[in-house]
């Protein structure tokens, strides 16, 4: 089967428009019945699946990095009567278990991205919506800034999920109703049971929309809500886009290729090994030099590797189970790199780079992988790249050196950067998540900022999980990789997912780790997805055959 | 050549390469000094400079195997010797059978196996703990040349575990190793792991039972384990098997010397009646009763150590081919176990019955009936000499749910004859089935050092050939 593909451009989308007009754009929602990712449904009523977000995906990223001129974007649908239907349900009638999940992971992922615009890149999202809004339509909207409802007697906004298909507004909706726009919880009840949705004056008072329009004056009031947005944002008309060109990669058995970063793949051990290409030297790094290379700089040209590989594991190879990361390069020349995005953080393209670096690393976590990072001689963890240490599963790192390699022994160097500027979903920092926010055990790691940490003292610290000399470090790898993929991958998820997220919750974390755990169990469970189940029933006239029991 | 590597290498005789071993080397580097320093604070107490006619393994070749000679036992060369490698040998059970076997630690099992060397490795120090004080009751210089030369092997078994651990387990291996050191018999802040290996070892018959009966557990068990998919395990337990075989002839011609001994004085002084036990007693000789109690007691700690009847553990380690059944390869089945049964005796309902459970749980029971077959064995040559003398009695072994702490019978009060009695009733025969205080004192009044070239105590008749076809009064052991 040929793999799915993370990139595309405004050119090839099927489903999206983008039009750009100064300072405000509009996304507006057209899905191509025919063109949907898999064959056996038609993408009718602006339904969606897994094409569609990918395009959606590329447009959010496109319009921080191109266009910095843009402060509001307005959703909005291309079809008469549908705003959008929600996600296609003879899709997810028909997808295995494996591709839901990843599907509306990376759903949830895409929308998280939209918040994440309005809230630190200055770009507000509002959704605009005319006619039916219903499920994943009425969540994507969720995830903006502000919504708009047309008061035309039809247009409605519901969440059908559960009556239509025993299954759960799964991507965000529950927990954004609630936690986001405070939506008492009974009503929630009632409107989450009411398969026609709500409209007009009910949805404004209920709190599901913020304002209802009648159709004469829609155009009117969007526009005019967008201005008023415009106008309370500071003016950005000087800072310059760049172009986000295509990715280039090579695929072949035993890996994937891509410019600062190699993907060796070992299938009998079921591990794929990131080998980054960090870089040798810093000798012009500049705001003129960041400018100039564009998407071709390195930190943003590794993050987009990066992100484009998980993306491609996840939907593509869901075997390998084991994701390793390593990296190759001078630990000083990350360490100048780390403290120049520190330096300039008022710069457009520096903020997007570390906002992106940030959401990179939040998918790595929310990927149900094992994650193992191995600091060896040569490699080059310093700064934000640190946080592929203080975000795995387990670290190992070498101690001393290599029997045969002359090189200085490994190294790992904090930067204050990883205490500020990447959060987990939970909202705080990777180290303070690994210690529990103790400041006993902080307060340590902190002292040592910008010092090039070696093994033990690393161990000593707690910022890695084992440290082996010369002698040990092959058999223990490669007996600890064989261990891992002995174990079963449900245990694994569920174990990782368990232990990486400790602390707070928040809106992200209640939706990946309740909202999806329990959307999940309900797609295995026969009410929904057995022959007789409603998922599995939708569309035959019959209704759907549950278990009475409660679980 | 550094001077580490040339003094590694005479210091122990190996099979391994441990001069080119840099891993293991450095780990035994850390281990060798602690181990002397076990020895000599654990080991034979008052004897560490005495020279003992000791021999020492320095190959595995029949040439190299048995080397005699005069040794003082802190500087006993301990090696590590494996059988040799079979070649093209294949997984003989279990879900890997017909694969290669393994030359590394699949990581998969490396927690299983890691936890059958510590298990294995934990017996070997502690009997060694156990004896340590019998050198000041020793019978003879053979008897005492006997149980040092059990002792230094003892030592050798846990330097093959050890090895094991340290070449392959990396670092939980060289912790494992020094909790290996660290763990004391009888402690109580850190026991051995088993039962048996608590037990004190007051006497030199509890020593003969001891090596009869709870080494031969030890042989079961490397039995199992020398059929293991993890070759560097296999070969080092078929190297074990041969000394243990010695231990176990030390523990049985030990036991029938005493048995000869009594049966001998008994009919010189006419006493017909086995079980007059006071008039035996006066000849000081060890009345066969209570030789047959202490086999009662030493079966039954042994029995204890093969686990619970029915395991899922023992089931996991022969599913993952790592801990096969006694003669696995002579065994004519599917080496896989998946659908047969095999009969286990248990308390159904308050009575004794044979209950089939799936053959891969029931493999505790199993080798726990080669074992009990290979005890009755040696039961009937001592029933040989008894009969030899003209003694009317016989040693029987007890029922196997008599005097358990582990396993089916566990919380039931069985009689060696197998009747269940109530808990009351037990403890008012308890004399009549395991050593009581009084017959514990009258044998500690026998067991008085004697060292004399030659000699022999009163309780235990000399051998028929000394060690190394020595004659009768050679100098086994030289006290300084
Ligand atoms: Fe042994
Ligand atoms: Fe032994």
């Amino acid at each position: 089967m040929k793999p799915i593909d993370f990139r595309t451009n405004p050119e090839s989308y099927h489903h999206w428009r983008l039009e750009i007009d100064a300072d405000v754009a509009r996304l507006i929602m057209d899905v191509s019945e025919n063109d949907g990712l898999f064959s056996g449904y038609e993408l009718k009523l602006n339904s969606y699946d897994l094409g569609v977000d990918i395009e959606l995906y590329d447009a959010i990223q496109r319009l921080r990095f191109e266009h910095p001129e843009i402060k509001v974007v307005i959703l909005e649908s291309g079809k008469d009567q549908v705003f959008c239907a929600g996600a296609n349900i003879r899709m997810l009638a028909s997808a295995n278990h494996v591709h839901k999940v990843n599907f509306c992971k990376f759903t949830n992922e895409t929308r998280n991205a939209m918040e994440d615009a309005t809230e630190h890149s200055g770009q507000v999202y509002i959704t605009a919506i005319k006619g039916t809004c219903a499920g994943g339509g009425y969540e994507l909207a969720l995830a903006t800034g502000y919504i708009i409802l047309a008061d035309d007697g039809s247009s409605s906004v519901a969440l059908p999920e559960v009556p239509l298909l025993a299954v759960l507004p799964g991507t965000g909706g529950l927990t954004r109703i609630t936690d986001k726009r405070k939506v008492r919880r009974d009503l929630a009840d009632v409107f989450c049971t009411t398969e026609e949705g709500i409209k007009g004056q009910r949805a404004k008072d209920w709190r599901l929309v913020d304002e209802i329009v009648p159709l004469s004056q829609f155009d009117d009031c969007v526009s005019a809500k967008t201005r008023q947005l415009c106008d309370n944002r500071s003016d950005s008309s000087d800072q310059q886009g760049i172009t986000l060109n295509p990715i280039g990669r090579e695929i072949s058995d035993s890996g994937i290729t891509y410019s600062t970063l190699h993907i060796a793949v070992d299938r009998n051990n079921k591990v794929a090994t990131f080998i980054i290409d960090g870089p040798t030297d810093y000798a012009d790094l500049s705001l003129e030099s960041l400018n100039q290379s564009g998407d071709q700089f390195w930190l943003l040209c590794l993050t987009r590797e990066l992100d484009d590989a998980i993306l491609h594991l996840r939907l593509n190879e869901p075997e390998l189970g084991t994701l390793v990361f390593k990296s190759m390069g001078s630990i000083a020349a990350v360490a100048h790199y780390d403290a120049f995005i520190q330096n300039n953080l008022d710069n457009h393209l520096v903020r997007e780079m570390v906002l992106y670096w940030k959401r990179t690393m939040k998918r790595l976590d929310l990927t149900s992988r094992s994650l193992i990072t191995l600091i060896e001689q040569g490699s080059c963890f310093a700064g934000f790249l640190a946080e592929l240490v203080f975000g795995a599963d387990r670290a190992y790192m070498l101690e001393g050196q290599h029997e045969d390699d002359e090189r200085e022994p490994a190294a790992l160097k904090i930067s204050q950067s990883n205490f500020d500027l990447f959060p987990m979903s939970n909202g705080i920092s990777r180290l303070e998540t690994r210690f529990h926010s103790d400041t006993e055990r902080l307060k340590p790691v902190q002292k040592t900022i910008g010092l090039a940490l070696e093994a033990e003292q690393c161990e000593t610290l707690g910022l890695v999980t084992f440290i082996y000399d010369d002698m040990d470090w092959d058999e223990e790898i490669r007996i600890f990789l064989e261990e891992r993929a002995s174990f079963s991958p449900d245990s694994m998820v569920g174990l990782e997912a368990n232990l990486r997220f400790s602390g707070p919750e928040t809106m992200e974390t209640k939706i990946f780790g309740r909202l999806t755990a329990w959307q999940n169990w309900i797609f295995q469970r026969p009410n929904a997805v057995g022959e007789d189940g409603a998922l599995k029933r939708y569309g035959t006239g019959k209704k759907g055959v549950f278990d009475p029991q409660r679980v | 050549m550094s001077i580490d590597k040339i003094s590694y290498d005479t210091l122990i005789p190996n099979n391994v390469n441990l001069s080119s071993d840099r891993r293991v080397l450095k780990a035994l580097e850390q281990w060798h000094p602690q181990y002397i320093d076990w020895w000599k604070t654990m080991g034979p107490d008052g004897f560490q400079d005495a020279e003992v006619y000791l021999r020492t393994a320095i190959s595995v070749e029949t040439k190299g195997w048995a080397k005699f000679g005069y040794v003082k036992m802190p500087d006993y060369r301990w090696g590590i010797l494996l059988a040799p490698q079979e070649e093209g040998r294949k997984i003989p059970f279990g879900e890997h059978k017909g694969e290669d076997v393994w030359q590394e630690v699949p990581g998969e099992y490396r927690a299983m196996l890691r936890r059958l060397l510590v298990i294995q490795g934990d017996t070997e120090p502690a009997s060694v703990e156990q004896q340590r004080f019998l050198g000041a009751t020793a019978p003879s210089l053979y008897d005492l040349r006997n149980v040092f030369q059990v002792n230094v092997e003892e030592g050798r078994h846990l330097w093959a575990m050890v090895y094991l651990l340290q070449k392959y387990f990396g670092r939980d291996g060289r912790e494992e190793a020094h909790e290996l050191l660290r763990r004391r018999s009888g402690d109580k802040d850190a026991p051995r792991m088993l039962g048996a290996f608590n037990e004190e070892t007051p006497d030199w018959l509890s020593f003969f039972m001891f090596a009869f009966f709870t080494d031969r557990d030890g042989k079961m068990q490397l039995e199992s384990l020398a059929q293991s998919g993890f070759d560097p395990l296999a070969r080092t337990c078929r190297f074990m098997l041969t000394e243990e075989a010695h231990h176990m002839f030390v523990g049985e011609s030990g036991v029938g010397r005493i048995i000869q001994r009594t049966c001998e004085t008994m009919q010189q002084a006419g006493i017909d009646d086995p079980f007059d036990t006071e008039k035996i007693r006066q000849l000081s000789v060890i009345d066969l009763p209570t030789i047959q109690k202490k086999a009662n007691l030493h079966y039954s700690l042994s029995l204890d150590l093969f686990g619970s009847e029915v395991s899922t553990n023992a089931a996991n380690f022969y599913n993952a081919s790592l801990k096969g059944r006694f003669k696995e390869t002579k065994l004519t089945d599917d080496h896989r176990l998946d659908n047969t049964t095999y009969p286990v005796l248990k308390l159904v309902n308050g009575a004794l019955t044979m209950v089939d459970e799936p053959a891969l749980t029931a493999l505790n029971m199993r080798l726990r009936d080669d074992y009990v077959d290979d005890c009755a064995r040696g039961i009937r040559r001592w029933n040989k000499i008894v009969a030899n003398n003209g003694v009317e009695f016989e040693f029987k072994l007890p029922h196997t749910g008599f005097n358990r702490q582990i396993g089916q019978f566990a919380n039931v009060d069985i009689s060696p004859q197998g009747e269940i009695l109530k808990p009351n009733d037990w403890q008012i025969a308890r004399n009549n089935f395991l050593p009581s205080t009084d017959d514990g004192e009258f044998i500690a009044l026998l067991m008085r050092q004697e060292t004399r070239r030659g000699k022999f105590a009163e309780w235990i008749a000399p051998p028929k050939s000394g060690v190394d076809n020595q004659a009768g009064d050679f100098e086994y052991v030289r006290l300084s």
